[in-house]
């Protein structure tokens, strides 16, 4: 090498900068094997769709339509209400998102507009070992106390499993996920907008609620949505402190016990070993999964979408 | 004399400046709107000190009567001898497939994005794929592993099918937070090792890895921690809710086969259970299973923070 370069810079050829044979092996090689570790996603996706549809398909052909839109959610004794699941579901979303989303958005708000850089960096973190609790514990919390202490004040004499509770610690559990993805959004609107609100004579509030978050309210949107699907395919506090697991009227009142479809899910797969090929009880864990699965799809796309707008804009 | 103490003070200055933009008057919305704001940050903070306060109480009573006994006694009926020592096994195996599986595929897919695909058409549709993936509920995650472990592979209701499931369920989590950590290398890095010769793949192995492994490392302990707290899904591929006896002579190879329990499936047991004394048994399940992801997720944070680099 160093001789040819000595002649002048003309001699050094495109040749010479070519890697060696065994380079060029080990670099196909590699370049094989990441590639097919990355269709491992879609291996997983075409497996979970397809051990869906299966099965839900099994059902749907052996159902008789009546059975669906029955009074409640029964399935050893062939009651497959899907009203009755979807309200529950609902209804427990429902209270989560009246509860996490003043919370969510107003501590958001807070972190990104008003809090000091110190306070930013001691607070946020908090809030994600918050978001690390697993959801099991807050469904030993919502029944030891959200049950007797917040329930039972606003309507005494209730019973210890209610969608009241179980909804209030699906909203404590959304909170900081909400917190978090509003807060990053909001950040990320530039500071020239705030500044030139300044400018013109407005104050932190004025500033905080008309000029940054309209700039980042495709960002707070995408946040509920996220809150909500994950609110909607929440499973153990349901299982836990909802009541109702083995099966349940249609009812929409909140202080009610009342069964979503994860919580549907749960009962039937831990029954499971009993109605096995007895009935529809085990093929329809698989249809509600269908359904689960095809709602926060959706959501996710939303979200997704809104996402995109914010990151398009700046 | 005074211009000169109030530029010696910059605060004083300031509120100076601003009493006089407002005319004297205070800004008495503004002032409830920040504590409102604050208000709703508490309120979202103290909850989880009520929580650990309320489980950490219910639990003493547990810890100081029974002592170091309760975490190694089997599952059993009886509040009185009941332990988490299959379930801390459990946990511990579960999470050692997580790590075998899922932290190489998700590993090389996040290279293989971020590094290797560019921006082909194949690329941004595995890209959108593990975005939905991440953000399917966990269960649905369970009938996959009941479907296909369970049922079609034929491995029954075991720790194998188990930690399958739990593996394939944080993937998409792994590779979404290794690319991010990539994504943050800078360019100039990748450039200058080109630029000396190198081959892509020792572009990747011998500096983007390197520089970007604090980052992958705390994404890949948080996510560990996730999986660790994951009820949901082993309870639809069957984790034991009720007791079970493990013969302490079967093999590796046997118990991996056999019936198993997790921490936060214990927790959910035990949880359903009518008689008071289960609830501080529950409450001091709780309290190893969140001791354990609190101080990981610590962890995690502090390294963080500790090696956060601005390019």
């Amino acid at each position: 090498m160093t001789a040819v370069v000595r002649h002048g810079p003309t001699a050094l050829r495109v040749d010479d900068l070519r890697i060696g044979r065994r380079r060029r092996v080990r670099e196909a090689v590699i370049r094989t094997a990441i590639t097919v570790s990355a269709t491992a996603s879609i291996l997983i996706s075409t497996l979970i769709v397809l051990s869906l549809i299966g099965n839900a398909l099994n059902f749907v052909q052996q159902v008789d339509p009546a059975q669906l839109v029955d009074e409640g959610w029964f399935p050893r004794r062939d009651m497959f209400s899907i009203p009755t699941i979807l309200a529950g579901t609902l209804v427990i979303s429902g209270v989560g998102m009246l509860i996490a989303t003043p919370l969510g958005i107003g501590a958001a708000i807070y972190l990104s507009e008003y809090a000091s850089d110190r306070v930013r960096k001691t607070l946020k973190p908090i809030l994600e070992v918050l978001a690390a609790v697993p959801s099991v514990v807050l469904g030993y919390f919502a029944i030891t106390v959200i049950s007797p202490t917040v329930v039972g004040t606003i309507h005494p004499g209730g019973q210890v499993f209610s969608m009241a509770a179980a909804g209030i610690a699906v909203g404590i559990l959304i909170t900081p996920l909400i917190a978090s993805v509003a807060e990053d959004a909001l950040h990320a609107v530039p500071s020239a907008l705030r500044e030139a609100s300044y400018g013109l004579g407005a104050r932190r509030l004025a500033t905080s609620v008309r000029v940054v978050v309209p700039a980042a309210i495709s960002g707070i949107v995408a946040a509920l949505i996220l809150g909500i699907s994950r609110a909607i395919g929440e499973t153990m506090i349901v299982a836990i402190a909802a009541g109702a697991a083995g099966g349940s009227l249609f009812t929409i009142n909140p202080f009610d016990p009342g069964i979503t479809m994860t919580a549907a899910m749960t009962a039937l797969a831990t029954g499971s070993d009993q109605v096995r090929g007895a009935s529809l009880a085990f093929p329809s864990l698989f249809f509600v999964g269908l359904l689960l699965f095809a709602i926060t799809l959706v959501l996710n796309f939303i979200s997704d979408a809104f996402v995109r707008r914010v990151r398009q804009r700046y | 004399m005074t211009a000169q103490t109030a530029a010696n003070r910059p605060s004083a200055a300031r509120s100076a400046v601003e009493a006089g933009l407002h005319s004297g008057r205070r800004d008495w919305t503004g002032m409830a709107a920040a504590l409102v704001l604050l208000l709703t940050l508490i309120a979202s903070l103290a909850i989880l000190f009520v929580l650990l306060a309320d489980v950490f109480s219910r639990a003493l009573p547990v810890f100081t009567s029974r002592g170091l006994d309760f975490l190694g006694a089997p599952s059993s009926l009886n509040p009185e001898i009941a332990g988490v020592g299959q379930a801390i096994v459990g946990s511990i195996v579960l999470t050692i497939f997580v790590i075998v599986i899922a932290l190489p595929i998700g590993i090389t897919a996040a290279v293989y994005l971020e590094e290797y695909a560019g921006d082909s058409r194949f690329a941004r549709f595995v890209n959108t794929n593990i975005r939905n993936l991440a953000g399917v509920p966990a269960i649905v995650y369970g009938l996959l592993g009941l479907a296909v472990f369970v049922t079609t592979l034929g491995a029954g209701r075991s720790l194998i099918a188990g930690g399958m499931t739990l593996a394939i369920l944080v993937l998409p989590i792994v590779v979404i937070t290794t690319a991010e950590a990539l994504r943050a290398v800078p360019l100039t890095i990748r450039e200058a090792a080109y630029g000396v010769g190198a081959t892509r793949s020792e572009v990747v192995t011998g500096h983007v890895l390197p520089y970007a492994m604090p980052g992958i490392l705390t994404g890949v302990v948080l996510t560990l921690a996730r999986a660790f707290g994951e009820t949901a899904p082993l309870i639809m591929v069957g984790a034991i809710t009720g007791v079970f006896r493990s013969d302490p002579q079967a093999s590796i190879a046997d118990r991996l086969q056999g019936p198993f329990t997790a921490l936060p499936t214990m927790v959910f047991s035990w949880a359903k259970q009518p008689q008071e004394e289960f609830r501080a048994l529950t409450a001091a399940a709780i309290v190893v299973l969140l001791v354990v992801i609190l101080a990981v997720n610590a962890g995690a944070i502090l390294l963080r923070n500790r090696y956060d680099r601005r390019w």
